[in-house]
């Protein structure tokens, strides 16, 4: 007798969690939906995202990249390189700079080491590609025509190089040249 | 020996040096800027302060400059302690206080002393709010970059220039924080040795400027231990490659050899190496112009050639490895190879051989020149012929500081001390040359004659020296007293030096170098004999003793000969142009070079053979050291299609295919080893370096720094699905940052010994770290291995004895004399950019009198008869050129192959 009743209880909870389940799941028709239709609608991405990496300019238009080297030098993976060349007026910049984006884990290292905010990571996160090949990007890929996330810093303003426009002693924090042949102290 | 206490610690150390210097040596790390090894100590830059004890019970102490304090015995000092670690992050933050901010655009970057040192003292954050003062630049030439605002006022660079190193033009300038270090004008730093700024600068304000074009940073560099190819000496060298172009040629240390310092021509003349018009894949003459083959075809094609000819002869080259030139001796028989240099040079050469290999004098190493007391430089232009050697000498002369020094038990670290006690005191240096040299200026006595009478000088020196040697006869007055003087100066010396080589072309002047020596044994004393020879290997392919280069070009001819193998060499610059037009003109001509050079614009076949930096190889210098050079990189990694072999390699493959053998050699082992077993003259020189099989725990050495950035990018271009990294089954070095970096106690051998880095030690102050003393010698012993030294009482008691005879002027007649240029001189280095802009437009020099019998002035025309041809160059007046003589730049691009000691015919060109 009391099997029976044990049995009898069990059935009646089993039909109604299972109703309750209907029930809940049933509910879902009418709440907030957490997936999006992607890539219809796409999704939010902070600003601070990393993915795609470019290339910025500085304020006045010219590539920022000095080609210093020192985002190859921070990159785990080995996936950035590029060549310095140097214009005649003394600035820095890369002649072909390179990122194998197969390779790239997207660590944000490169952007933290680079001392002029040249490289930068964007939210853009889309790199699926049918080639591999076509996940190289070079230069002209990764060069874009604002001033990313810092739209004031001008490294050749404060750095003691003199660029076209810019002589020595006219950076941020110096004094005119030192005329060597005075004896004032 | 003294004991020293540094932070509670004991240690042994040699009481003489100073407390920066034994700290060093013993691995503990001060941070330092003014205090360079080879400088010794001033103490003007405060960074290396400590802080020192009265004894074990004193817990005061004071804080004193390290490098200033002797470690006399019971010297308690701590380098940890509060203090003073607080005073040398305040004087480093000093220091800093003016920098530019600009290490993302400096060159110096990533292997910069005051980055190091900024980072070890822990300074990080500028705290200075005024302004920074600025300099303007300098114009340097086309060696040096200026950027004055990174100076942090050491004076290691003016102390180097000026000091060590003789030079004039390089100054301090200005007042108080403003000093200037520069010339007066823009305009090229004058010394020859001005590229070592570029190490001795703590900082980036002398830069590579030959680097800055193709600018990348140490770190992204693949290296390998190297060896000068710009002359005899041999200085070891870290040739630095990046995308498969050599970049730049750092100093290697060698304790023995060149230390801490190069020659400009070294240091700025790779780029020859980079050239586009090098033949980078085998090449063969269809209808009058080359076509690549793949290297299977061309040696079949080369092979094919050689066998339908009936004989075969190969002409070797002073400027490729032993192994190349053992090579060709293989494949054509030993009586069929040729010396490679001229045939009057190659006389010399073999001459020189044969007396330093005989094992009767002592053969001074640069260390061992600079530590001499007297020298005797009888003939050679040593700045241009073996630039190093002169920088020897300057410290030769200047020894004699150290010795006045010494007598008043002053240290000889103690640079400011010794520079005052010597003033101009130096140790007597007689310059015996054709023309004025660049180290007249430190010479006690200068002689400028014709060859003939410099050795005339020599001989009678010698005589002079020990009266059993050949006199001379007809010697003027002033040349007696000359004579007595340095004879004298010789003789009152403990370690007297004498120099010579082949530079004047006459073999009487090394027989007269020779006398002197032996004249100095035989009263006793400690001599030392160097004698300069031409070119990288000229010693390693003199001690082949092949028959000379003008029976090779006879036989090729009359046709005794009709296929020839030429290796590495430029027959062209050895021999006048008709004759060697004439010997090839019908001859089979198969060349292996890596310069398409004019020899090899004449060849059926060129194989595309390694430089110094795509192959490895043994090469000798002239104090008969073997040295070994790696193959820096390999090309093939970048572009597929270049196939760049040794020239042993490429021999190799032609001699199976022409004499139907199994091929030999499989790796660079086995060509050395044959070469060493079949030539016992050469003995030793497998053991220049250690072979492939080498491991240091398991590991072969690593080429790239630990840091070598874009490995999975550089060449994604080509292809994004990246190779194996490329094998090398020549030599215990990997292409690869993978592989053993350490720098403990004996553990890498020298010769293995890539690039200078230490953990905190980026620039090449890491030589620190492998020294068994700072400034000492590498660990395990320097690189190289002498293949001839002297034996113990071995003197020989006979003396040459064919004086030529005086030397007179005669009307219309013209004695040549080689005239040498360090920039443009050496065929190589004139290839590099940077260099060609140095080097000098064809002339003729000639004596103002002379030009003036002539009726001709500097810069006119002059119609000179050179080896058959005539040729038309513009005058150059030289004051200081003997009268009678006729000097022509050696090797000069343009100048046609001109013998010295040839009697010539000049005449002025008329204008039309």
């Amino acid at each position: 007798m009391k099997d029976f009743f044990a049995k009898l209880v069990a059935i009646f909870i089993g039909i109604y969690t299972n109703l309750r389940s209907m029930v809940m799941v049933a509910s879902h028709t009418f709440r907030k939906r957490d997936t999006i239709q992607y890539p219809e609608v796409k999704p939010y991405v902070p600003p601070r995202y990393r993915g795609r990496i470019v290339l910025t300019r500085d304020p006045d238009g010219e590539e920022r990249c000095v080609a210093c080297n020192l985002c190859a030098a921070a990159c785990p993976v080995g996936c950035i390189s590029l060549q310095k060349a140097e214009q005649d007026d003394g600035r820095w910049y890369p002649e072909f700079f390179r990122i194998n984006f197969s390779r790239c884990i997207f660590c944000g290292l490169c952007e933290e080491a680079c001392p002029t905010n040249a490289i930068q990571l964007t939210p853009d996160f889309e790199l699926g590609e049918y080639r591999r090949q076509d996940l190289v990007y070079e230069k002209e890929h990764l060069l874009i025509s604002g001033t990313g996330k810092y739209p004031d810093y001008n490294f050749y303003r404060i750095a003691g190089l003199s660029i076209a426009g810019k002589p020595k002693g006219a950076a941020k924090n110096e004094a005119k040249p030192v005329d060597v042949k005075s004896l004032l102290p | 020996m003294a004991i020293i206490h540094v932070d509670g610690k004991q240690y042994e150390v040699d009481g003489g040096d100073n407390l920066l210097h034994a700290c060093l040596s013993l691995g503990l790390d001060i941070p330092y800027f003014c205090w360079h090894p080879e400088l010794g100590s001033v103490g003007a830059c405060r960074q290396c302060a400590v802080k020192a004890y009265r004894d074990a019970n004193d817990k005061q102490g004071r804080i004193v400059m390290s490098c200033m304090t002797p470690s006399t015995d019971g010297t308690y000092i701590s380098i940890g302690d509060e203090e003073s670690k607080a005073f040398r992050a305040s004087v480093v933050e000093w220091l800093m206080t003016n920098h530019p901010h600009d290490c993302p655009v400096c060159e110096e970057g990533g292997h910069c002393h005051l980055q190091d040192m900024t980072v070890m003292t822990g300074h990080a954050t500028r705290r200075y709010r005024f302004t920074k003062r600025t300099h303007q630049n300098q114009y340097l030439g086309p060696f040096i970059n200026h950027e004055m605002n990174r100076c942090i006022s050491c004076y290691r660079c003016t102390r180097y220039y000026k000091d060590y190193a003789g030079g004039t033009d390089l100054g301090v300038y200005g007042t108080a924080s403003n000093v200037y270090f520069g010339r007066e004008t823009d305009g090229i730093l004058e010394s020859e040795f001005s590229g070592n700024l570029t190490e001795v600068c703590p900082t980036g304000v002398f830069t590579d400027k030959t680097h800055g074009d193709r600018y990348n940073r140490k770190w992204d560099m693949q290296f390998a231990p190297s060896i000068c190819q710009g002359c005899a000496v041999g200085c070891n060298t870290s040739p630095g490659e990046r995308y498969g172009e050599i970049r730049r040629i750092e100093n290697r240390y060698n304790g023995a050899v060149n230390h801490y310092f190069l020659c400009d021509r070294g240091r700025f003349g790779y780029g020859f190496v980079n050239r586009k018009d090098r033949p980078r894949q085998p090449l063969v003459k269809r209808d009058g112009s080359f076509v690549a083959l793949p290297p299977d075809e061309a040696v079949l094609h080369a092979a094919n050639l050689l066998k339908s000819a009936k004989r075969v002869i190969g002409i070797g080259s002073p400027r490729a490895s032993l192994e190349a030139n053992f090579a060709l001796r293989t494949l054509v028989g030993a009586e069929n190879f040729f010396d490679g240099h001229s045939a009057a040079e190659g006389k010399l050469v073999q001459k020189a051989a044969k007396i330093l290999s005989e094992g009767h004098v002592r053969i001074p190493s640069l260390r061992v020149i600079e530590q001499a007391d007297a020298a005797f430089v009888l003939g050679e232009d040593v700045t241009n012929t073996a630039p190093r050697i002169a920088l020897a000498l300057r410290q030769t002369a200047r020894g004699r500081q150290t010795t006045l020094a010494r007598d008043k038990h002053i240290a000889e670290w103690q640079a400011a001390a010794l520079a005052d006690i010597g003033q101009h005191e130096k140790n007597p240096l007689y310059v015996a040359s054709v023309d004025a040299t660049r180290i007249d200026d430190i010479a006690a006595q200068t002689y400028r004659a014709a060859p003939e009478d410099i050795a005339r000088l020599g001989f009678a020196v010698a005589h002079a020296i020990d009266a059993t040697a050949p006199a001379v006869s007809g010697l003027d007055e002033a040349s007696t007293a000359l004579v007595k003087t340095i004879a004298d100066g010789l003789l009152a010396a403990d370690k007297p030096l004498v120099v010579s080589g082949t530079g004047t072309g006459l073999e009487s002047v090394i027989d007269a170098a020779a006398n002197v020596v032996r004249a100095l044994q035989a009263k006793g004393k400690h001599v030392e004999l160097s004698l300069v020879v031409p070119e990288v290997n000229s010693m390693g392919l003199a001690l082949m003793q092949a028959a000379g280069l003008d029976q090779a070009l006879e036989a090729l001819k009359s046709g005794a000969a009709d296929a020839v193998v030429v290796v590495e060499n430029d027959l062209y610059r050895r021999a006048g142009k008709a004759l060697v037009d004439a010997a090839l003109k019908n001859a089979k001509v198969v060349v292996a070079d890596h310069q398409m050079t004019d020899t090899a614009q004449q060849a059926e076949v060129v194989l595309s053979a390694a430089s110094f930096a795509e192959g490895d190889g043994t090469v000798v210098n002239n104090e008969g050291r073997a040295q070994r050079y790696f193959q820096v990189y390999d090309a093939t990694y970048y572009d597929p299609k270049v196939t760049i072999r040794e020239a042993w390699y490429w021999l190799n493959d032609l001699r199976a295919q022409y004499s139907n053998v199994a091929s030999e050699w499989k790796h660079f082992d086995d060509v050395s080893i044959a070469c060493e077993q079949a030539l016992p003259q050469l003995n030793g020189m497998v053991k220049a370096a250690p072979n492939a099989q080498f491991r240091m725990h398991g590991l072969k050495v690593a080429r790239e720094p630990h840091r070598y950035s874009g490995r999975t990018a550089m060449r994604a271009n080509i292809s994004v699905h990246e190779p194996r990294a490329s094998q090398d089954a020549d030599t215990a070095l990997a292409f690869s940052m993978e592989g053993h970096h350490g720098t403990e106690a004996g553990d890498r051998p020298s010769a293995l010994i890539p690039f200078a880095w230490a953990p905190g030690w980026n620039s090449p102050q890491s030589w620190n770290k492998f020294q068994d003393e700072v400034g000492g010698h590498l660990r395990g012993g320097d690189a190289g291995v002498r293949l001839f030294e002297p034996q113990a009482h071995a003197a020989v008691k006979t003396y040459f004895d064919a004086i030529p005879a005086a030397f007179t002027a005669k009307a219309g007649e013209w004695r040549t004399v080689n005239l040498h240029h360090i920039f443009g001189g050496e065929e190589l280095s004139a290839r590099a950019a940077p260099v060609a802009e140095r080097a000098p437009k064809p002339y003729v020099g000639l004596n103002p009198a002379d030009a003036d019998s002539l009726g001709i002035g500097a810069n006119m025309l002059i119609d000179v008869a050179l080896a058959g041809s005539a040729v038309r160059l513009p005058l150059r007046l030289l004051p200081t050129l003997p009268r009678g003589t006729v000097g022509l730049p050696l090797g000069v691009e343009g100048m046609a192959y001109a013998e010295a000691g040839a009697t010539i015919k000049l005449s002025r060109v008329n204008a039309a």
